[in-house]
């Protein structure tokens, strides 16, 4: 079968392999005599280095990256924090030298021994964590008992600080410990245990720009466990600087026109959807994530029933009340239900089959056009508009207009709102639409539901001339050395569903609201410059009788309404667009609207004294000629 | 075609050698896991899995104890051809590991296809050189084929990248040529072209790898990266003495001073523990295989058994000495595992498969053709 050629025999073979078997019993002695020469003659040597441990191999964490505001004011630094650890196997006795650093720290032994106990299984030569960021004093106390301490070590660490403390805390987000299932995802590939990792906002979503590479080093250690010599260094790479969209001026406002409420003020660039404050309130101290928080602190923070771990502007879902007219009074022009000059009588109520749908102004606005209805947020106009559209075509422009779905934002945990539609009525509470719901609808009312972030986005786009831009936090990355890494450039969304005559109809009513005496968002003009906005106030319980006659003081805080104002100025060269509401605020009006005008008046404050001074130099200038 | 003959010539020393060296492993295995508290909760308990792998490897073996490996022969193209397929299909869809995609996954195993072909490339030469052997030797004419077989698989392995076992390939191919006689001045050529070879291939090393050879050369270079393996591995060696430290009481290991210490660095744990005494008996014990493998090829009546068990005891020989070589700081970080005691399922397996065709050829050393 085989067709070999016998022309070798087996004694050739065997001639040949003797052959090998030399090269390979040479080979085998040279590493017996590489083993001899390592373990016996060396091997002192070797077993002396074995046992002092004298190399180890220590990781170098990375500076974490700064964070701007946009004008480049530092907002998010690291400070840097001292550490006590105690490394078990060469404590020798670690009871004793944990009763002695408690006694020294002034702090309970019990605190530090739920440490130690913690880390039983570590192995004994690896240092555990016992108190992190000790004072300045406490580490001079223990540098001066060192001898009493071994084992003990010190390390200085950098820790993140939030110079302003809750200052844009909901956008800037904060740091934590990575968990276990965080470092099992195989999304951390450069942490380990103990490491801090974004966890909310800016610093969760670019984590890994922040983050840097860790470096690495080799000491070697004496019997005490201190350093005594650094072989070599492997330097940490630091995280990305972050510019923000944010202006910390405008955010400092911004928050203190909402102490005290419980709701969120969201500030944009219509021109190019960067977010230039973002404020929530109530908000928190992102630094107590870091320096290590109680169960208590963490309870009171997630139990609260004012939620301040929510970032409202994002994570928040509200009816939009009479902001929502706005996009009705769009869909009703494109869809020529109605025409600029369409006018409609308000008696102060509609009524639709057998039941009254009311106007809030009780004696009716008389005849109204679509700017006057804007304006004085007329019920009754909309309503009849919203009746004549039906629910899914009003849906089909709220849609259009990005509300019912995220506009993007990298912060996560962004709320998608609601646009309701027959369809989703039906296959989500088994219901027939009723006709009469589409004319709450309209008005802002009934199963709408959208986000201050959409609505800013929506007003944005309202004033720019119709382009929907995504927002944005983030304006560029520097590397530590301050080079270019990244320039986030505007990125355009799509469209407001609504021709050039139809925004201009739209921007009219708007203007008219604010600057003109009837219209309901007058609290919110500014002389000298041109505010457009519109009001909202949403209800939160229906329009009970007893509820409407009682001053707004006098009903129950959560069956207050919210109170909405989204505005935008200048309305010829738009610079800034604001949200604003506030949580049973009342009448939109009243709470919100003042807000939003100290919010615009603070951004374009420069404008206005660069305004009025060029006015009074030109006043100069004529009187010297 | 079963022979009751067959089980009387079973080479139950052989059998002896390789279960004594895969125990050795699964005890090494055992120590480096446990010592290390943080690895042995990522990597799960590798001492387990080595035995499971060892259990598979045995049925393997007896599998193909049992038909006649001079079937090898005749189907010696298409196995071949099939394990260059799986080659290729790893180029495509492997899965990547630290920068290198080197597994198949067929559904829980992955495996590594590089290892099967180092012995069907044995395979493959062992029937062209048993066809054409004579004793002036092969001259390069004759070589072209035997050449291009190896270097298919070769580039295919480097382009993953794996250096090792790329390495491994051409060491093989080089250790079944040499063995059959090659004529002198074809011997010349080759060598300058394999080294001119490497002086390109220098240009197309990864950094890393780069690193390692000079690394090799001069440790102190780089402390902390490829020269930290060498120098580690050094004291954990050195540490042991005579009779070691003591089972499970490493402290180079413990201390995950020791890269790699359950794959390519295995040896160095076990010398650290079992001193000069235990890493003088594996040396040998691996030894007395190669010899066996050696008598084994010799004993066989046919050139093309005697040539196949010279080309997978070369690939065991070459694989032992470089990774203890490696691991002693004779030879540069390479990766290649330590049969039957580095961790690792193909590396097991490909082993077990070589042992199984080895005792196939020793208990049919007798049956002449049927």
């Amino acid at each position: 079968m085989d067709s070999y050629l016998d022309t070798v025999d087996s004694d050739w073979y065997r001639q040949r392999a003797s052959g090998a078997l030399i090269c390979v019993l040479a080979a085998f002695f040279i590493l017996l005599v590489r083993l001899y020469y390592l373990q016996i003659i060396e091997g002192d040597e070797f077993r002396r280095l074995s046992e002092n441990n004298c190399a180890r191999l220590q990781g170098i964490p990375p500076a974490r990256g700064l964070i701007f505001d946009r004008n480049g004011v530092l907002m998010v630094e690291n400070r840097p924090c001292f550490n006590v650890s105690i490394v078990p196997g060469e404590a020798k006795d670690s009871k004793r030298v944990v009763f002695k650093l408690a006694e020294l720290l002034g702090v309970a032994p019990e605190s530090l021994f739920t440490k130690l106990i913690e880390a039983r299984r570590v192995p004994s030569f690896k240092p555990i964590l016992l108190r992190r960021d000790v004072s300045r004093d406490a580490v001079a106390i223990i540098e001066a008992h060192k001898l009493d301490l071994p084992g003990v070590l010190i390390t200085v660490d950098p820790m993140r600080h939030y110079i302003e403390g809750s200052r844009g805390s909901h956008l800037i987000g904060y740091l934590s410990e990575i968990s276990s299932e965080e470092l099992k995802s195989g999304c951390f590939p450069d942490n380990r245990v103990g490491d801090f990792v974004g966890k909310f906002g800016v610093e969760k979503a670019y984590e890994p720009y922040l983050h840097g590479k860790r470096g690495k080093q080799q000491i070697e250690v004496n019997a005490l466990g201190q350093i005594t010599r650094v072989l070599k260094t492997e330097e940490a790479v630091s995280g990305k600087n972050i510019y923000l969209t944010l202006d910390v001026g405008l955010q400092r406002k911004a928050e203190a026109l909402l102490a005290g409420k419980v709701g969120t003020a969201v500030a944009m660039d219509p021109s190019n959807g960067h977010i230039l404050a973002m404020a929530s309130s109530p908000a928190f101290d992102p630094n107590a994530f870091v320096e290590g928080m109680t169960y208590d602190s963490w309870n009171d923070l997630t139990s609260n029933q004012f939620r301040p771990m929510e970032n409202k502007a994002i994570q928040g879902q509200y009816p939009p009340g009479s902001i929502y007219k706005i996009v009705t009074a769009m869909a009703g022009l494109e869809e020529g239900v109605i025409t600029e000059q369409t006018r409609i009588f308000c008696p102060g109520y509609y009524r639709y089959g057998d039941r009254t749908f009311r106007c809030w102004k009780r004696g009716g606005h008389g005849f109204m056009n679509v700017i006057d209805a804007l304006a004085q947020s007329c019920d009754v106009f909309f309503y009849q508009v919203g009746e004549k559209l039906g629910v899914d075509r009003l849906a089909k422009y709220a849609k259009a207009c990005g509300l019912g779905s995220p506009t993007g934002i990298v912060l996560d945990r962004e709320a998608r709102g609601l646009v309701p539609t027959s369809r989703w009525k039906l296959s989500r509470l088994g219901m027939l639409w009723q006709g009469g719901e589409t004319l709450s609808v309209a008005i802002g009312q009934g199963f709408n539901l959208v986000t201050p972030i959409q609505m800013l986005s929506l007003i944005s786009a309202v004033a720019n001339g119709g382009t929907r831009y995504k927002p944005l936090v983030v304006r560029r990355i520097e590397s530590s050395d301050g080079s270019l890494v990244k320039e986030q450039v505007p990125v355009p969304i799509g469209r407001l569903p609504a021709s050039e005559k139809t925004l201009q109809i739209i921007m009219k009513g708007l203007l008219n609201a604010v600057n003109k005496p009837t219209g309901t968002g007058w609290n919110a003009h500014i002389p000298g410059v041109n505010v457009a906005g519109k009001t909202g106030t949403a209800q939160v319980v229906g329009m009970e009788e007893d509820n409407e006659k009682k001053s707004v003081e006098s009903q129950r805080l959560d069956f207050r309404d919210h109170s909405w104002f989204i505005s935008f100025a200048p309305a010829e060269d738009p610079r800034i667009a604001v949200t604003v509401l506030v949580e049973h605020g009342g009448h939109g009006s009243r709470t919100a609207a003042p807000l939003s005008r100290e919010m615009i008046k603070a951004y374009l404050k420069n404008d206005l004294e660069l305004a009025s001074s060029s006015a009074e130099f030109d006043l100069a200038l004529a009187q010297l000629e | 075609m079963f022979d009751r003959r067959l089980l009387q010539h079973f080479d139950w020393v052989l059998l002896g050698l390789t279960f004594a060296l895969g125990g050795i492993g699964i005890l090494t295995l055992y120590s480096a896991a446990t010592a290390n508290v943080d690895v042995a909760e990522v990597k799960g308990l590798v001492y387990l899995k080595q035995s499971y792998w060892l259990a598979i490897g045995t049925a393997v073996m007896i599998l193909l104890v049992v038909f006649n490996y001079r079937w090898l022969n005749r189907l010696a193209l298409p196995i071949y051809w099939c394990s260059i397929g799986l080659l290729i299909a790893v180029l495509f869809m492997g899965k990547e590991v630290s920068g290198s995609q080197r597994w198949l996954v067929l559904g829980p195993i992955s495996f590594q296809p590089s290892e099967l072909v180092k012995i069907t490339l044995a395979i493959i030469l062992a029937r062209y050189f048993s066809n054409h052997a004579s004793e002036k030797g092969f001259s390069l004419k004759e070589l072209w084929k035997p050449l291009i077989w190896t270097l298919i698989p070769f580039a295919l392995i480097v382009k993953q990248p794996d250096l090792g076992t790329s390495l491994i390939v051409l060491l093989i191919a080089a250790s079944v040529t040499i063995f059959v006689k090659i004529g002198r001045r074809s011997l010349l050529c080759l060598t300058v072209a394999g080294i001119a070879g490497s002086l390109v291939a220098w240009f197309f090393l990864k950094g890393y790898q780069k690193q390692r050879i000079l690394a090799f050369l001069d440790p102190q270079r780089d402390p902390l990266g490829a020269g930290y393996h060498i120098i580690q591995s050094k004291i954990a060696v050195g540490s042991g003495l005579l009779f070691g430290k003591g089972f499970l009481k490493g402290t180079q290991n413990a201390l995950s001073f020791l890269p790699e210490q359950h794959t390519d660095f295995i040896f160095s744990v076990l010398a650290e523990e079992w001193g000069f005494l235990g890493s003088a008996v594996v040396v040998i014990l691996y030894l007395l295989v190669v010899m066996w493998g050696l008598s084994i090829a010799i004993r066989s009546k046919e050139p093309f058994g005697t040539i196949l068990a010279v080309g997978v005891t070369s690939m065991i020989f070459w694989q032992a000495f470089i990774n203890m070589g490696m691991v002693l700081a004779l030879l540069p970080v390479v990766g290649v595992p330590l049969p039957l005691i580095s961790y690792g399922g193909s590396s097991v397996l490909a082993t077990m498969v070589a042992i199984g065709i080895l005792l196939n050829i020793s208990m049919r050393r007798f049956l002449f053709k049927e």
